[in-house]
């Protein structure tokens, strides 16, 4: 689960790590009292949205007058900030922050995650701030520092400060970035993160460490013991159709595809929509409904589907083990008399009771194609997508 | 023979009086062996009671002392399921199989940070037929967790695959998804091509026994002729199985990977099928098995007939 900027400031606060003082503001008007009530004469104006690459796509403004507060807020709240992370549609901006300016000597990198291969927490320190990391470590990976972090001792005072020097925080600034690094660390593991970073992390002209940016990403498998992050969560920024399909305990992600699939098993749904692919046709979501499909959640899933304007065809891919076929099958004709279905619906029906489950669709009625493997299902699905 | 689990291996199962549990234990004694390899339940408090026959006991040790059971698989919920894997590791078992989905990430953090802590002093004791995980430091294997579990067919099914789609055989499969594991093998069944044990390694990031363990021990078992590996988008795994092959492995590997379609940065279900950094593309991963001289198939219907084609030469 992810955060906006100002709330994982927040965060980092309380872990004593220090960032510039701001607000989070809704209107216009919020951002010009919150920047005279912040005082000074430069201010940041943050677009607050969940995807990275606001700077560049215009979502963050320096205004050196309230006046200019003011029309840096107007120009930004309501924009639809499209970023590389955003897609062509871009992400409308409903939150901002608004920070005091800081007088930047020198920018870094931190950024801290789970390290599959060793199991452990990695840090991941640059001297290459405000950069992504991602183009960092494919022109320059020696210039990254990675510190995997024992798991019960935790990060050393020692190794922070010499992961400070490593990146080049001058010495009289070293002690500032240990408490930065132990406060990023025991958030991480406190608030049970999968990815943090700070990035850029800053070194003010008079020799202050600040978190210029925060980001995290929560472990939704962990969220049942933290409610104070539960409550962070903005599902402005989530798809809709995301939010309605774990409504109903169905994993379900948005493609730009046209034909829509409904899968038992993420690795199997993942399969088959690498295959309508490899037969010429675009999946239009990933949807795993999981080992104990009702039907319930076949008709809300077919819902789901069929909420996309731009649907030319449906496959369901169902390989019953525990799961069986023909209550499968009872599932999917319930949905299709329930549901307005406009669409060519293409069913294959793999393991436990499959012959009771094929007898089923059949006896339906309904105009389902049915097919003899996946290979098939797919093909069938493409064809009927091309409206052949 | 087969790997890591047969006939004779007698299995206790940690959450065996939920619901989850329940079903699952009353199918796995269902099958073949399974009414004499299935000798035990734990459940705190539970001790002295019984299902289907099967004694229930209150600790991991006491079932172990009692019953002789070497392998536990577990079915506790996410919340409790880690401290359930310490237990069993705590108790020295040979193999632990952990079939819950939705364990905390930090918790398997701290659990297998405790098992590659842990001394190797009982090692020498242990199972000839077990290997020892090369990143851990106890005598315990660790299968998922998030996942199907494991079969060896016509001898024993420890985990929640469906029995039926399984003919015994000479081809391993290994995979970190279930319903596309199921897939493979009816495949291969289908073609007439029976396993010798299938392994579902489980699709969360931090797990125990990776492709490469289970390469190595198909590797060592010469009962299987060949294996089928289905990997997927996410971690690096599959590429360091794939060098591990190119250097070693005598017989012949079928690879898959799901996720060529899979957007970056989007969990695609299983918590670890994330493209991230730009790490964990499918795309990479195939280029990677193909070069290291795995028959690699991108069409995920075509695992069995890649494999008899393979077979034939």
């Amino acid at each position: 689960m992810k955060i906006h900027e100002y709330q994982g400031k927040e965060i980092l606060r309380q872990f004593g790590v220090a960032t510039p003082r701001g607000a989070a503001c809704f209107s216009v008007d919020e951002a010009v009292s919150a920047a005279q009530a912040l005082g000074g004469a430069v201010w940041v104006v943050k677009a607050q949205i969940h995807a990275g690459g606001r700077g560049k796509g215009g979502g963050v403004k320096v205004a050196r007058s309230l006046e200019e507060v003011r029309l840096a807020a107007e120009q930004i709240l309501g924009m639809h900030l499209v970023t590389h992370q955003t897609g062509q549609e871009g992400q409308l901006v409903r939150r901002l922050l608004v920070e005091e300016g800081a007088q930047i000597s020198r920018e870094f990198y931190l950024g801290m995650v789970i390290d599959r291969d060793a199991q452990r927490v990695a840090l991941l320190a640059s001297s290459e701030g405000g950069m992504e990391i991602e183009e960092v470590a494919l022109h320059s990976p020696e210039k990254i520092h990675t510190l995997r972090i024992d798991s019960v001792a935790g990060l050393s005072a020692e190794e922070a400060a010499q992961v400070a020097r490593r990146i080049g925080i001058p010495e009289a600034s070293v002690a500032g970035t240990v408490v930065v690094l132990q406060g990023l660390y025991r958030a991480f593991v406190e608030k049970e993160a999968m990815l943090a970073e700070i990035n850029p992390l800053v070194l003010t002209v008079d020799g202050r460490v600040l978190a210029l940016d925060a980001k995290f990403n929560f472990d939704s498998n962990a969220l049942f013991r933290h409610s104070e992050i539960v409550a962070l969560r903005d599902l402005d920024e989530e798809d809709p159709a995301e939010i309605e399909a774990s409504k109903f305990d169905l994993s379900y992600i948005s493609l730009d595809g046209d034909i829509a699939c409904l899968v038992n098993g993420a690795g199997l749904a993942m399969a088959t929509m690498d295959i309508i692919k490899l037969y010429g046709g675009n999946p239009a979501n990933f949807l795993d409904v999981g080992g104990g499909a009702s039907r319930e959640k076949v008709t809300e899933a077919f819902k789901l589907m069929l909420k996309n304007p731009g649907l030319k065809a449906i496959l369901v891919n169902i390989f019953g083990g525990i799961m069986k076929c023909d209550v499968i099958a009872e599932g999917i004709v319930a949905a299709v008399r329930e549901v307005h279905l406009r669409v060519p619906l293409v069913v294959r029906l793999e393991g436990t009771n499959v012959e009771l489950g094929k007898k089923i669709l059949a006896e339906s009625g309904l105009p389902i194609i049915s097919a003899s493997d996946m290979a098939d299902a797919a093909e069938k699905a493409v064809a009927a997508a091309r409206g052949n | 023979m087969s790997i890591l689990i047969d006939k004779n291996t007698r299995v206790m199962t940690q959450g065996m009086t939920g619901k989850v549990g329940q079903f699952h234990t009353t199918n796995c004694i269902a099958y073949a062996n399974g009414a004499n390899c299935f000798v035990a339940g734990v459940t705190p408090n539970k001790g002295g009671q019984s299902f289907e026959g099967v004694p229930i006991y209150n600790s991991v040790l006491e079932a172990k002392q009692q019953t002789g059971a070497t392998v536990s698989v577990i079915y506790v919920p996410p919340a409790y399921a880690a401290a359930a894997i310490d237990e069993a590791v705590d108790a020295d078992l040979d193999l632990v199989i952990c079939i819950t989905e939705g364990i905390p990430v930090h918790d398997m953090l701290r659990t297998r940070y405790r098992m590659s802590r842990k001394g190797t002093a009982t090692l020498n004791e242990s199972n000839g037929a077990l290997a020892k995980d090369q990143t851990q430091g106890c005598r315990t294997l660790l299968i998922g967790p998030n996942c199907p579990g494991l079969i060896t067919p016509d001898e024993i099914k420890i985990g929640i695959m469906p029995g039926h789609i399984h003919k015994k055989g000479r081809i391993g499969v290994v995979s970190r998804s279930g319903t596309l594991t199921y897939e493979a093998v009816g495949q291969l069944t289908a073609l007439g091509l029976g396993q010798s044990s299938c392994v579902g390694i489980g699709g969360d990031p931090i797990n125990g026994l990776k492709h490469l363990d289970v390469l190595r021990l198909f590797n060592e078992d010469p009962e299987t002729d060949a294996v089928i590996m289905v990997g997927e988008i996410g971690g690096s795994d599959e590429e360091a199985c794939a060098r591990w092959i190119r250097d070693n492995m005598q017989k012949p590997v079928v690879g898959f990977i799901a996720g060529v379609t899979a957007p970056p940065g989007k969990r695609m279900g299983h918590a670890g099928a994330i493209i991230s950094g730009g790490q964990g593309g499918a795309e990479a991963k195939l280029a990677v098995m193909e070069e290291c001289g795995i028959h690699i198939t991108r069409n995920p219907a075509e695992m069995g007939r890649v494999m008899k084609k393979v077979l034939k030469g």
